[in-house]
């Protein structure tokens, strides 16, 4: 079916009608004919290209009690998403051809987004030989984007050879930034909260010292560094000095970390540990700064759904991570939007033209991350800009309720989303197949 | 007072005043033939104990007994819990009992905390990990009273492993409260990245403070905390010969402290290590009375948080 979005504004700009055709946007223009296309009043939305997640954990295969690709990709619809990087540390680990492959396929048989399979840089996370990298990349999930994430590839001989590797196929390490020998049995930010609480602290010089090595180690073999969930003022700083060097590295930003801080820690409830932990006030600022100005690239979830049983337990004993997915555009809206720090352009850039290319997926065989314009694939989000919410768990397609956001007020509300140009989400619901 | 005691930091300065002036009541029972009164009859303490600690269990136990309340222990070992159980299920069974007060220790940071999620009736910490132990906090001020007669102004040196001790944190907020003046002493290792927030003073040089001290407290030094690397966690320092050596309290040490200065520890102690055997059995040393005085001021705690507003001791018979 042909969709006609009547009154919408591309990036926040002038309002326009957008036509789409199988599967592409065909017309971009004022009063447009409704012909035979299905008619959505837009009511002044703003238009976006569908969101690009680069780091998402969606627990298939292994954790299907806290997630599925299905649950995981419905939620990610639901935030505005058309693809996003499903993470390695499932159980068996995504680290050969067949693992990624399934969780591709699951992607593609759930149809609420694109799956691209992130593949491990080591065997089963373990840190000590390479997993077969490019068998993953020539696979049909065409992996281009390889982590450990959870844990940090410390060990510096394999990660200056798995970054060597990878440009065989152009393909990128997402790095992990934690030196493990710093953070053993780390639980929050180590500073005055940590003290107080009697919390092994987890030090911001545990991730910095690993992105400082990790740059100068892309600069060496002239190869592609991704960051994962920057959490420390530092670390823009060093991200800052690389970026001057022209080294090919990117970083990525949690919204939970662009809100969040560590004096959450207090209440020692669970739903606000995460790893890296919640920082202080200053990061957060250091944060929304390095984002603003693109020393940090771009926004990515870190989607981290967890079982009840995993949550509802002592804080040393409970699991880090928080969902993100349908919370992710609101959270950014209202610390980058609604601040003045990034209009809506900049957001398209942070959430989708800029992660698909990382990954690569802005030339994939379907292209995701691509302009708003005529000829281009039809992967869009609409949103409501004026709406306002209360973050209700219990409403969400995620099958965990660990969101750190829960009684919240934010801004903004994805009201449809179009996967090459069929709704996947409709009226802020699940669209019907 | 609030209903939970998780933290020093829950009891204001009259609150905690309140618990002293109460302990003391108290004690006078113990010192009757028939050491126990009829105020909390009819009513169920559930000591939880996650971790094993003889000397703060049989002490709520006997303090909760001396009130008459029905007493029940759970030991992590030998129960549900050891199973697999969670903490939140053992709240919810102990709910079901109808317990009135849960009393807590936890290896845990924060598990009292989330037990107070749970159930209706008064949590009370009794150490939680690295976090705190606010009755041994209260018992040490009580201690403190009653040797030297006041808490205002008092300058009170804490040595040893304050990174990791939940008596040290509940010392610094409590003592602070009532307004003691607090110098913590420790090798930089063992101090908190942080601590320079807390409410006071910071050394690494005990010959130099000591002097200076009304009180001087000894915390235990665990084994684990020392050389030679482990797999898992870089030494602290490098001996425990050279601890001691820096950070013992030994004769000699003892010996430039003013007149009147007491010593106090938690327990255990390592004898010999952070604390020289002469030194504990001294008479400066308060550290079988700390144990005694622990019990009128839990005795205190649990009157209070059960709803005590009568005189602790009924009126004189």
């Amino acid at each position: 079916m042909n969709h006609l979005l009547k009154n919408v504004r591309p990036y926040g700009e002038s309002a326009t009608d957008v036509r789409l055709v199988d599967g592409r946007i065909a017309e971009i223009g004022t009063g447009l004919p409704e012909g035979s296309s299905r008619v959505h009043d837009g009511a002044g939305a703003v238009l976006l290209p569908g969101l690009v997640d680069l780091h998402t954990h969606l627990r298939e295969p292994g954790r299907e009690d806290a997630e599925t690709v299905a649950t995981g990709t419905l939620a990610a619809a639901l935030g505005g998403f058309t693809a996003v990087h499903a993470m390695a540390n499932t159980d068996p680990v995504a680290d050969t051809a067949g693992v990624v492959e399934q969780v591709w396929r699951l992607g593609r048989e759930a149809g609420h987004c694109d799956v691209a399979p992130v593949g491990a840089v080591t065997v089963g996370l373990g840190g000590q030989q390479m997993a077969e990298l490019g068998t993953m990349a020539d696979s049909a999930a065409r992996v281009r984007v390889f982590s450990d994430d959870g844990k940090c590839v410390s060990d510096a001989g394999l990660m200056r050879r798995a970054l060597e590797y990878v440009k065989a196929f152009d393909g990128v390490i997402a790095q992990h930034a934690q030196e493990p020998r710093l953070t053993v049995g780390s639980q929050m930010n180590e500073g005055v909260q940590s003290s107080l609480l009697g919390l092994t602290g987890w030090p911001a010089v545990a991730e910095e010292a690993i992105i400082a090595r990790d740059c100068l180690l892309a600069a060496h073999v002239d190869s592609r560094l991704h960051v994962c969930h920057v959490s420390t003022a530092g670390s823009v700083d060093l991200l800052r000095w690389a970026k001057n060097k022209g080294w090919k590295v990117t970083a990525e930003v949690t919204p939970h970390h662009l809100l969040l801080t560590d004096d959450l820690a207090a209440t020692y409830d669970p739903l606000y540990k995460v790893n890296p932990p919640l920082r202080t006030q200053a990061d957060v600022d250091a944060l929304r700064e390095g984002l603003a100005d693109g020393t940090i690239d771009c926004v990515a979830t870190d989607h981290a759904p967890h079982a009840l049983e995993d949550k509802e337990a002592e804080w040393g004993a409970a699991l880090p991570g928080m969902t993100g997915l349908e919370t992710a555009l609101a959270v950014v809206a209202l610390t980058m939007v609604e601040t003045g720090r990034l209009d809506w352009r900049s957001v398209a850039d942070r959430m989708s033209h800029t992660p698909a290319r990382i990954g690569r997926l802005d030339g994939a065989p379907e292209p995701q991350g691509r302009p708003l314009a005529v000829g281009e694939p039809a992967n869009l989000c609409l949103v409501d800009p004026g709406a306002r919410w209360t973050v209700d768990p219990h409403e969400s397609a995620s099958r965990s309720r660990n969101t750190p956001f829960v009684g919240r007020e934010l801004p903004v509300r994805v009201v449809a989303t179009f996967l090459r140009g069929r709704p996947t989400v409709l009226d802020g619901k699940p669209a019907p197949a | 007072m609030k209903r939970h005691l998780l933290s020093a930091a829950d009891l204001s300065y009259d609150d905690a005043i309140l618990v002293l002036d109460t302990a003391e009541e108290l004690a006078q029972v113990s010192e009757r033939t028939i050491k126990k009164l009829p105020t909390l009859r009819g009513r169920t303490v559930v000591n939880l104990f996650f971790e094993d600690s003889t000397r703060t269990r049989t002490s709520f136990e006997l303090a909760a007994k001396r009130l008459s309340a029905d007493v029940i222990t759970f030991s992590a070992k030998g129960s549900s819990v050891s199973k697999g159980e969670t903490l939140k299920d053992t709240a919810l069974t102990l709910e079901a009992m109808g317990s009135d007060a849960v009393v807590v220790r936890h290896s845990w940071s924060g598990a009292p905390a989330n037990l107070a999620r749970w159930i209706r009736g008064s949590v009370v910490n009794a150490g939680d990990g690295t976090h705190e132990h606010p009755t041994q906090a209260l018992l040490d001020a009580y201690t403190m009273r009653r040797r030297l007669g006041r808490l205002e102004g008092l300058r009170v040196t804490i040595v040893g492993d304050i990174l990791h001790s939940r008596v040290a944190r509940s010392n610094v907020l409590l003592l602070s409260t009532l307004g003691a003046d607090v110098t913590l002493v420790a090798p930089p290792t063992l101090l908190p990245v942080g601590v320079g927030s807390w409410p006071a003073q910071v050394s690494y040089d005990l010959d130099a403070v000591l002097p200076k001290s009304d009180v001087v407290m000894m915390l235990r030094v665990q084994r684990e905390r020392m050389g030679p690397t482990g797999e898992q966690a870089a030494a602290y320092f490098p001996s425990a010969r050279e601890y001691s050596r820096r950070y013992g309290l030994d004769v000699r040490r003892v010996a430039t402290l003013a007149d009147e200065a007491i010593v106090m520890h938690p327990g255990p102690m390592v004898r010999g290590m952070e604390i020289a055997p002469e030194v504990a059995d001294g008479v400066r040393s308060t550290i079988v009375e700390q144990v005694a005085n622990g019990v009128s001021v839990r005795m205190a705690v649990l009157y209070l948080l059960l709803g005590g507003s009568d005189s602790a001791i009924g009126s004189p018979s």
